[in-house]
């Protein structure tokens, strides 16, 4: 019988369901995704805190660049996912289907997306009994919250292209680095105005600092300005560039 | 509409860079019969699958498959063909049966007959009792039973099987071929690659032989056979004088004095090996040792090209 719907819908449901599979089966990787940045918010806030003079608590300060992070990391881990599937093979096993071409690569990003929100929620209530007081009203919080959601799915699909272009699982982890490092290049830790001239150029200029002064702003008040639309355009531009190479990188994998 | 043989390709051509891989070949496999793609490491047996499968294009040449062409309808090949890869393709994170699972709900099954499907395929492929464990845990027959079963889940008409024995052990290897027969005389049309002659005799009805980018022969296993140098036995005698004494005895076999060997030509059926060895002990001869020695890939492809298989090739450059 050769029928050829294709159901992308249904495939893409399919395909997160084994993604959320693999997750809860992984109990180490996903326990590393917010342990790492627990520790990060622990040396921040009781040891080097105290150095930085940025004129409020340094929880209150440091959290959405901590809450960044954790998306960063999160998200990293989804090079190796989509790895594992390419080295084992499976992925041109799919590409033998009859299935939604979009679905593996949904799943992953839904996997993705279900699984940084889950460290998001851990890492936010440790903050809150650390001592962090948002004075975020019902709709800040619903912006931070689609606004985690728009990251985590702008930089899956950028890490799902890498994660399929990596020869192994190595290289995979290695591309998904800048993630881990660009953070600490931002206003994450101290405000860009107490850089040096060069440094500030920089981190004025990269992703994570309007994000990270947009996520301050909704959830402890302070003026968001620009940031909010570079904040949104960084987003749409991840999202539209990383789904289009992934979507390539997918289609020509193995040439 | 002309009716098409399942598996029709014409003129296929591949290179990679500047390494030629396929120079044209032309490939016919009638509905519900059994082909095979016999060649060395390297010939180009992976890429063939790769294009016909979908996964790869090719530079030119066509590919009909089910009466679907690959170029404008890939989605009705696809739903129309089965794909096991030469490294098996299976997820170690889930279990044997979430693996068959997973393909059911890919087919759109629905759950109940994806189920019966899955335990099924369990139990056909003596799977049921590791169903429950990861793909990492099984053995190499396993693993590979598992990987097949995966691609029958949808039920495909057309199954592509890209070295299936290779590098199992021989008791598994005789499972997989008992597996290829049963689907075959269900109507299934499969197209094997395979490094082994006797894998092709074994199975094939038509077997096609791929050197440097082309075939270099078609035919029935018998046709081929009848290309290629018979078997023969090989004597080693403890001391030269054995040698010779043989040699007078059975004459017609080829003499190597270094390696105190004699040569006879036989088919290696254990009467006529019989025979000799009466012969032998009747002109009170004795030897030492015998190693009987069947036609192979490598003696087809140097009567086929003049030149070993690039393997033994390569064995005797780095030498
Ligand atoms: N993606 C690729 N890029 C470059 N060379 C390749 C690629 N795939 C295969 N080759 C080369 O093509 C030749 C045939 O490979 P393959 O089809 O895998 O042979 P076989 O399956 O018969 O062992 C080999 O020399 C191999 O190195
Ligand atoms: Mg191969």
């Amino acid at each position: 019988m050769s029928t050829a719907t294709i159901h992308p819908m249904s495939d893409s449901l399919t395909m997160l369901r084994r993604q959320l599979r693999h997750s809860v089966r992984n109990m180490s990787t996903l326990f590393n995704a917010v342990f790492f940045p627990i520790i990060m918010l622990l040396m921040f806030v009781y040891i080097f805190g105290g150095a930085f003079n940025v004129g409020v608590e340094y929880v209150q300060y440091v959290f959405p660049g901590i809450l960044t992070m954790t998306i960063a990391y999160g998200v990293s881990m989804t090079a190796i996912t989509v790895n594992n599937d390419m080295t084992q093979g499976i992925i041109d096993r799919f590409r033998t289907m009859a299935i939604s071409r979009a679905s593996v690569l949904t799943g992953h990003a839904g996997g993705a997306l279900i699984r940084t929100l889950a460290g998001v929620t851990v890492i936010t209530l440790v903050a809150l009994l650390m001592g962090f007081e948002p004075n975020a009203e019902f709709g800040e919080w619903v912006l931070a919250v689609l606004l985690s959601a728009f990251l985590i799915l702008g930089m899956a699909w950028m890490v799902i292209a890498f994660g399929l272009k990596a020869k192994t699982v190595e290289g995979a982890s290695f591309a998904a680095f800048p993630l881990l490092f660009l953070p600490f290049m931002s206003s994450a830790f101290a405000p860009a105005s107490t850089m040096p001239a060069g440094i500030r150029w920089f981190t004025d200029n990269q992703p994570f600092t309007p994000i990270i002064e947009t996520m301050r702003g909704l959830l402890t008040g302070t003026p968001i300005g620009n940031s909010g639309l570079a904040a949104v355009l960084w987003c749409t531009g991840l999202l539209l560039a990383g789904y289009a190479w992934a979507r390539r990188a997918y289609a020509t994998s193995g040439r | 509409m002309k009716i098409r043989p399942a598996i029709e390709a014409t003129g296929l051509r591949k290179s990679f860079g500047d390494k030629l891989v396929l120079d044209g070949i032309d490939i016919v496999v009638p509905a519900g019969s059994i082909y095979s793609l016999l060649g060395p490491n390297g010939a180009g047996k992976t890429t063939a699958v790769k294009i016909m499968s979908s996964l790869i294009p090719a530079d030119s040449g066509e590919v009909w498959i089910d009466g679907h062409d690959l170029a404008t309808d890939p989605n009705f090949v696809r739903a129309s063909i089965g794909v096991t890869g030469q490294f098996s393709a299976v997820d170690d994170m889930l279990t044997g049966r979430e693996n068959l699972r997973l393909m059911a709900e890919l087919n759109h099954l629905g759950k109940r007959e994806g189920r019966r499907r899955a335990e099924d395929l369990l139990e056909r492929f003596d799977l049921a009792e590791a169903a429950k464990k990861s793909p990492a845990q099984y053995s190499g027959g396993m693993r590979r039973r598992l990987d097949l079963a995966m691609t029958l889940v949808g039920d495909p008409r057309v199954i592509f099987l890209d070295e299936p024995t290779t590098g199992l052990d021989p008791r598994s290897r005789r499972t997989m071929w008992e597996i290829i027969r049963g689907l075959a005389a269900d109507g299934v049309t499969i197209f094997l690659t395979t490094q082994y002659l006797d894998e092709a005799d074994e199975l094939a009805d038509r077997i096609a032989v791929l050197d440097n980018g082309k075939l270099v022969a078609q035919g029935t296993a018998a046709q081929l056979k009848q290309l290629i140098p018979g078997g023969h036995v090989e004597l080693r005698f403890a001391d030269t004088l054995a040698l010779r004494a043989a040699a007078r005895v059975l004459d017609g076999g080829r003499v190597d004095e270094a390696a105190l060997t004699l040569q006879v030509p036989s088919d290696g059926d254990v009467a006529s090996v019989r025979a000799l060895l009466d012969r032998l002990r009747d002109a009170r001869v004795e030897n030492a040792s015998l190693a009987v020695h069947t036609p192979d890939l490598d003696d087809v492809f140097f009567a086929l090209t003049g030149h070993p298989t690039l393997d033994t090739q390569q064995e005797k450059e780095t030498v």
